[in-house]
């Protein structure tokens, strides 16, 4: 089923909470709403959901507007952050619970029933636990009966909120793993909500990057990530290096250095900032022109990747390098050691300084 | 072989200070409650068997359990109804007066048992506020004792059941609904099996405190023999008649009943928690 939101509205007492959001979901798509806390993305799932009500705007599942329907009738599976598994019943009562609470027109029969848990106890890998309460079982369990249960009445949208945000660092990530492979093979139309970037890249079909309320950006997991609509997404989106100047003809003047920058050769503004990846930036033993000076203050090898943290000697701003093993090692840089830096490519947000 | 023994020797780990403070809690237990209780056990081994099951099985003194044992019992069952009802307003809803409500219920504790028996009888009285509404009697009936027992009662279920309430999670309610359950199936599938241990609990207390109620009965009971004489009631006659072993055969039967009672809730209660248990080893 696809999901039409457009020009949505909420506010929290005198909060705003989410502004203007307009967001087209197409059918089986698997769509990330990522931003940091207090963005909105959970009031917006919410909204979606029925668990929540808008000031104003509308939602269209598949073109009928369900803005009257509550959760009970938008035919959604919802999972939360804590699971909300009913304790007092067994793992297959919660997944059975859905099918059991149907009118009896529209109740499958008790073999039926049956037969649905087990298949779906089959899906989340549970079998062995059927008979188990859910205080007994781990956390990834936990949340693996809260999909089931929730996949158990067929909804059209699957709503997870933060579903791995309680989880430890390696279930989350073989649970996502799982999620992108069970969404592979059943392509129900998802949305998940997450404040962590790499869970959104890695499993996302496209990602919605929230603000404030507002959407800052909409797009695959390249572009969002290679092309950022605007600061916030370069930020929020990986480490950034900051390099604040004059922007003149296409030339970025910063403290002792200055950058060519195709493309900017029309614009002319005073104060500006250039964003750069840590992995964008050449590091180098030997001094090189138009290159800032720098002193490695830190070394942190992990795994492929070393980070380094410099220290600009002309603004004594923090910088972030990271470089492959391999280089590094050719390199021979040790802690203390002056360093030549220069920026491979470098991105400049010029809208918002128009104004 | 050896190896075992020595692992065998090695005690498991306690907090600290265990044998002292459980030393005390046997003495003081001991001091409070079964010294007086073993007097009793003394004073009816006094009597020989037959002597005692005769005073015991008097029709006047059974008649008086079972008016005391029913009424309490129908009190406690009351108050369950109503109390889980009121626990359930001053969680959930936000009013007025709220912390004022959340105080009151509190009063039947505090209030001297007396004053309640006396207020109660002149409120149900046939000419009082209440009881001139009704063509039947019912201060001085088993029904005027069930209104007092449910007063002395209702504190137990709301003060057990509240912090159950509260700490209810909301998302399991928006669980429930999001898998299309109505809110009645919510309520009665998801949230009251959840409370039930506390229910117990609250209707178990109620209960015992209701069998042994004396103070606020006596005033609106109207102590006939054979109709509105409660247990209790019937030990103090006794004792004004110095009749003490008499009194205390009637006592032992109480406390024998309330011990059944009382570990028949906590073997209910340790079933239902096996339950959950055992679903585990499956």
């Amino acid at each position: 089923m696809s999901i039409q939101l457009s020009k949505v509205e909420k506010h929290f007492g005198n909060y705003h909470a989410l502004r203007d959001i307009s967001l087209a979901v197409e059918a089986g798509e698997l769509i990330a709403l990522l931003g940091p806390s207090g963005s909105g993305k959970t009031s917006l799932l919410r909204i979606i959901a029925g668990l929540e009500s808008l000031d104003s705007g509308e939602i269209l599942f598949d073109d009928t507007n369900v803005l009257t329907l509550s959760a009970k009738q938008r035919n959604i599976g919802f999972v939360f952050q804590h699971y909300a598994l009913f304790n007092h019943m067994t793992v297959a009562e919660n997944i059975a619970y859905g099918l059991k609470v149907r009118t009896r027109k529209n109740r499958p029969s008790k073999q039926q029933i049956e037969e649905k848990v087990a298949e779906l106890l089959q899906l989340v890998k549970l079998d062995h636990l059927a008979t188990r309460y859910p205080t007994q079982l781990s956390g990834g369990q936990r949340q693996r009966v809260a999909l089931a249960r929730a996949l158990a009445v067929e909804p059209k949208v699957l709503l997870l909120d933060e579903p791995f945000g309680a989880l430890d660092a390696k279930v989350r990530k073989d649970l996502r793993r799982w999620l992108r492979n069970l969404h592979n093979d059943f392509p129900i139309t998802s949305i998940f909500v997450t404040h962590d970037q790499e869970e959104a890249l890695d499993v996302a079909d496209r990602i919605v990057i929230m603000n404030e309320g507002k959407i800052e950006q909409i797009g695959t997991p390249t572009e969002v990530y290679e092309h950022p609509a605007s600061p916030f997404v370069y930020n929020f989106l990986g480490n950034v290096n900051l390099f604040k100047g004059r922007l003149h003809q296409g030339t970025l003047q910063n403290g002792d250095f200055s950058l060519q920058l195709p493309g900017y050769e029309e614009v002319q503004i005073e104060e500006t900032v250039g964003y750069t990846r840590p992995h964008d930036l050449l590091i180098s033993k030997q001094k090189i022109p138009d290159t800032v000076t720098a002193l490695v203050t830190h070394i942190h090898p992990i795994g492929a990747v070393v980070h380094l943290e410099l220290n600009r000697i002309d603004t004594n701003e923090f910088l972030e390098v990271e470089i492959p093993q391999e280089y590094f090692r050719n390199l021979e840089i040790t802690k203390g050691e002056t360093v030549y830096i220069k920026p491979k490519q470098m991105k400049v947000f010029v809208e918002d300084y128009v104004i | 072989m050896q190896k075992t023994s020595v692992f065998k020797k090695q005690k498991p780990f306690r907090l600290p200070g265990f044998s002292f403070t459980l030393g005390f809690s046997i003495f003081y237990i001991s001091l409070l409650i079964l010294l007086p209780l073993s007097m009793l056990l003394l004073n009816v081994t006094q009597l020989s068997l037959s002597e005692f099951w005769q005073i015991i099985s008097d029709p006047r003194a059974i008649s008086s359990y079972k008016l005391t044992i029913g009424s309490a019992l129908i009190a406690a069952l009351i108050n369950v109804i109503f109390g889980t009802l009121i626990a359930w307003v001053l969680v959930r809803y936000d009013f007025p007066g709220k912390s004022i409500m959340d105080g009151i219920v509190d009063l039947p504790f505090a209030l001297p048992t007396a004053v309640a028996g006396i207020t109660l009888s002149s409120i149900y009285a046939q000419n009082g506020w209440i009881g001139q509404f009704f063509d039947f009697k019912i201060a001085f009936t088993p029904i005027g004792i069930m209104i007092a027992l449910t007063f002395i009662g209702l504190p137990f279920v709301v003060r057990t059941l509240q912090p159950v309430l509260e700490s209810f999670k909301k998302e399991e309610e928006e669980a429930s609904a999001s898998l299309g359950a109505t809110r009645f199936q919510t309520i009665y599938r998801v949230i009251l099996p959840t409370c039930i241990p506390a229910i117990l609990t609250g209707f178990t207390l109620a209960f015992a405190r209701a069998l042994g109620e004396y103070g606020s009965v006596v005033f609106i009971a109207g102590n006939m023999p054979f109709k509105t004489e409660i247990t209790p009631l019937l030990i103090m006659t006794k004792l004004e008649q110095y009749d003490y072993i008499g009194a205390t055969a009637i006592a032992f039967v109480m406390l024998v009943f309330s011990f059944v009672f009382l570990f028949s809730m906590n073997c209910i209660q340790w079933l239902l928690q096996r339950k959950k248990l055992q679903g585990g080893r499956a």
